[in-house]
């Protein structure tokens, strides 16, 4: 139990001792992304071999470190020499590279990046694995400064992720956690932490990026008897999942940040609203949650400030519209999940009526570190207008694919080139998709931009969660636009006109489109379409539902006419476009094309070049997949 | 089975996950995901006995039941395949994957395989974006999938059940 901040200050200590004493530990990057990368068996694999040859090292889980392109990953402290992080290992790995650390010594094909020391951003203390000398084997790997994706980012919502186990309330306090918590609570007013927020210019990190100070101060004052803290974990903009491997990699954090705005706003129960999708999710918060019950972080009298703050975890059911706030807690109240008008706005008429204040995964994380460090510190960092740092999920045809976090303020380019690494597979970039469904595709012209909330907005984008999506030439723009609003189409929640019939109208248009029907007049329906749903719809859904269309059009309006006028899809991606052929020159008559075609489109005599019957051909594409020797084109 | 013994199958199941619930409104999603969970669909019994035991009017519970995409009102398969739809995923070949699957196991998306072994269903986004295209059966997420690999990955699920 922890029942003073002098206690936390005690248990932070001893288990920093233990941290860094020069015992051998092992960790495996177990999120789920790790996990989808062979990392379970891994874990046996390693805990086998360390008993079957009484090695005596410390074999933990951890979360992801964002490099996901690495995975699975694996990381060792050497005993006075640091940590070594190991990628794309496998379990015949295994058994060299325990033998080598049992030595003390790197297995360094496959080590890419070595920590000398640990930053704990928390309280600013570097503290350092060395000591003695850098053996030659340690020297030959990378410093993590000097790693090309590692060394331009900036991490205070990753602090912890891919470091601590996130199954270990311990960990969480070596590393500074709860001392946010235990300050506030203790040494500040709730009128001192709402300031301190407001000070240090977070904005909500879930989409609108409204600033948070304010949205705290706003369900302060709000009459009510009761009020409500909420965690939006309902991440359901495709593409981001920056908010899964928060949860799944420091979950504690969530709940101190919780904690600290419970106290400022004067809520006594909280809400985490995890979506279902992220089963790892929900049982990593759940016994989070359970281990702040046990140690007395949660529940009453918390610090012995008087304060009593309880979480319940909530889950979703698969409805991207519940990610809106009103929509959200129709559904803790066990509603279907319909947004409403605002206002009200649920500051002041939330959950059951009360006041209730919503942040999301990313903004709750980010709050303890400032109540440590201060809003000085926080606020010097990023841009006038956006503090501190975003978390991005760089994903798509970037060849180093991954979470990222940067300063706001930081050049598309940089996180697109140096981080990212360029398009792999030589491929030519042609557009960045951010801000999820509704967000915009911005095109090369525009890659020197500052990411922040204006500017991403005055590209007809938006900031959204964090999805950064790399297109190459491969892509097609008409085709994208089709596939948001296909998505915005069915998750509407069809309570509004603009927005259900809008989006199926748009839908419609841009299918013809794709699909070859294309009139030039269509060009103006979807853009008087947009106005109206913008201008109409009743919640953020519908009124940025037109944004992937505006963006695209603006930027790419040639691909358009491609289609209309020429009924030509330039990056040969629309099925009814298209048409598959055989390179005969390359095609060795195997058959596999044949095996595989569902629908016995692709024929020939065996060892002779085969053909494709496009009257048949469905465009599937299985037989391009399918076939060994690239013998088959698309045209 | 027949529909006595069905019920009483239902009637079990219900029972033990009201009991986990406190018997307020608020609960009635959590109860049709665990109801969901166990039986793998949300039988019209279920749905009136989940209404009487919480005393939530049962048009309430129909509308929850069929707002939400986790639940299915008619059976679905012993094990469930998600298939991501995420715009990574979709950039890099879900849509092949999707036929892929469809056509291997002769069902199309949302339905169930004759011998009630999968339900197929594409889903928004798993959250698995760095390793497109991803797909997830019952709780195990597979990355990086290609076309050629499902038999391989299928074929675990096909053992199990022969077995």
């Amino acid at each position: 139990m922890i029942k003073t901040p002098q206690e936390l200050i005690a248990a932070r200590d001893s288990v920093r001792e233990h941290f860094f004493n020069g015992w051998t530990r092992i960790r495996v990057g177990m999120a789920t992304c790790g996990l989808a990368g062979g990392a379970g068996k891994l874990f046996e694999a390693i805990r086998e071999q360390n008993e079957k040859n009484n090695y005596g090292f410390f074999v933990a889980e951890t979360g992801c470190n964002g490099a996901c392109f690495l995975e699975p990953l694996v990381d060792v402290v050497l005993p006075g020499q640091g940590r070594i992080t190991y990628a794309n290992m496998k379990p015949s790995d295994i058994e060299n590279l325990l033998l080598l650390t049992f030595g003390g010594r790197v297995y360094t094909k496959k080590a890419v990046a070595r920590a000398t020391s640990e930053h704990l951003l928390s309280d600013d203390t570097e503290i350092p694995y060395l000591q003695g000398v850098i053996q030659p084997d340690v020297q030959k790997v990378p410093p993590y400064s000097e790693a090309p994706f590692f060394k331009n980012q900036v991490r205070i919502a990753l602090r912890n992720c891919g470091i601590i186990d996130p199954t270990s309330l311990d960990e969480y306090i070596a590393f500074g956690g709860y001392a946010g918590a235990a300050k506030a609570l203790t040494q500040l007013q709730p009128e001192d932490v709402i300031d301190e927020i407001k000070r240090s210019g977070l904005r909500g990190r879930g989409g609108g990026g409204f600033p948070t100070g304010r949205k705290w101060e706003a369900c302060r004052k709000a009459n009510g008897a009761a009020r409500f803290v909420i965690c939006n974990a309902d991440e359901g903009d495709p593409g981001a999942y920056m908010d899964r491997s928060i949860i799944e990699g420091d979950p504690h954090s969530i709940i101190e940040g919780m904690i600290i705005g419970a106290y400022a706003i004067g809520a006594r129960i909280g809400y985490v609203y995890v979506r279902e999708e992220y089963p790892l999710a929900v049982k990593r918060m759940r016994l989070a949650v359970q281990q702040a019950e046990a140690a007395g972080l949660l529940g009453e009298n918390i610090f012995g400030s008087g304060f009593d703050f309880r979480i319940r975890i909530s889950r979703g059911a698969g409805a991207f519209v519940c990610g809106e706030e009103t929509g959200l807690i129709a559904s803790i109240e066990g509603n279907a999940g319909t947004p409403r008008q605002r206002p009200p706005y649920p500051a002041q008429s939330g959950l059951w009526g009360m006041p209730t204040n919503i942040n999301n995964v990313e903004t709750w994380n980010n709050v303890p570190v400032i109540i440590t460090r201060g809003a000085g510190w926080f606020s010097s960092i990023g841009t006038p207008s956006s503090k501190g740092t975003k978390v991005f999920s760089l994903v798509g045809k970037a060849k180093r694919v991954g979470l990222v976090e940067v300063p706001m303020g930081t050049s598309l380019r940089e996180v697109v080139e140096q981080i990212g690494g360029g398009i792999q597979d030589g491929g030519e970039f042609k557009a960045l998709q951010t801000g999820g469904p509704s967000g915009g595709c911005i095109p090369a012209a525009h890659l020197d931009c500052p990411v922040d909330y204006e500017t991403l907005t005055s590209l007809g984008s938006m900031m959204g969660s964090g999805g950064m999506i790399v297109m190459d030439s491969r892509t097609c723009m008409v085709e994208m636009a089709r596939y948001f609003l296909a998505f915005l189409k069915e998750e509407s929640c069809g309570k509004c006109v603009p927005c259900r019939e809008g989006t199926l109208r748009m839908l419609e248009t841009l299918s013809a489109i794709c699909e070859g029907r294309g009139r030039p007049e269509h060009l103006d329906l979807l853009k008087e379409l947009s106005e109206a749903m913008a201008d109409g719809s009743l919640c953020a859904l519908g009124g940025s539902a037109p944004n992937p269309v505006r963006s695209t059009l603006h930027f790419f309006e040639e691909e358009y006419r491609a289609h209309i006028e020429e009924r030509r899809c330039p990056a040969r991606v629309c099925k009814a476009l298209i048409e598959y052929q055989v390179v005969r020159e390359s095609c060795t008559g195997c058959g596999a094309c044949a095996r595989v075609c569902p629908v016995k489109a692709a024929f020939g005599k065996k060892k002779a070049p085969h053909e494709i019957n496009n009257g048949l051909c469905t465009r599937c594409g299985l037989c391009a997949d399918a076939c060994k020797f690239k013998a088959i084109k698309v045209a | 089975m027949n529909n006595y013994s069905e019920n009483a199958r239902v009637n079990s199941a219900v029972t033990g996950v009201l009991g986990r619930y406190p018997d307020e409104p608020a609960s009635l999603i959590g109860v049709l995901q665990d109801v969901q969970e166990e039986l793998h669909y949300l039988p019209r019994v279920a749905l009136e006995q989940i209404a009487h035991g919480l005393s939530v009017p049962r048009n309430q519970v129909y509308h929850v039941a069929t707002f939400f995409k986790a639940f299915s009102l008619t059976p679905r398969g012993r094990h469930t395949i998600h298939i991501c739809c995420g715009t990574a995923c979709h950039l890099k070949g879900a849509g092949m994957i999707a036929e892929a699957i469809q056509s291997t196991l002769k069902t199309g998306d949302g339905e169930t395989t004759e011998d009630g072994s999968f339900t197929v269903q594409t889903v928004r986004c798993l959250g698995c974006c760095s390793l497109a295209p991803a797909i997830m059966i019952d709780r195990e997420v597979y990355g990086e999938v290609v076309p050629r690999a499902l038999r391989r990955i299928l074929g675990k699920y096909w053992e199990a059940e022969s077995a």
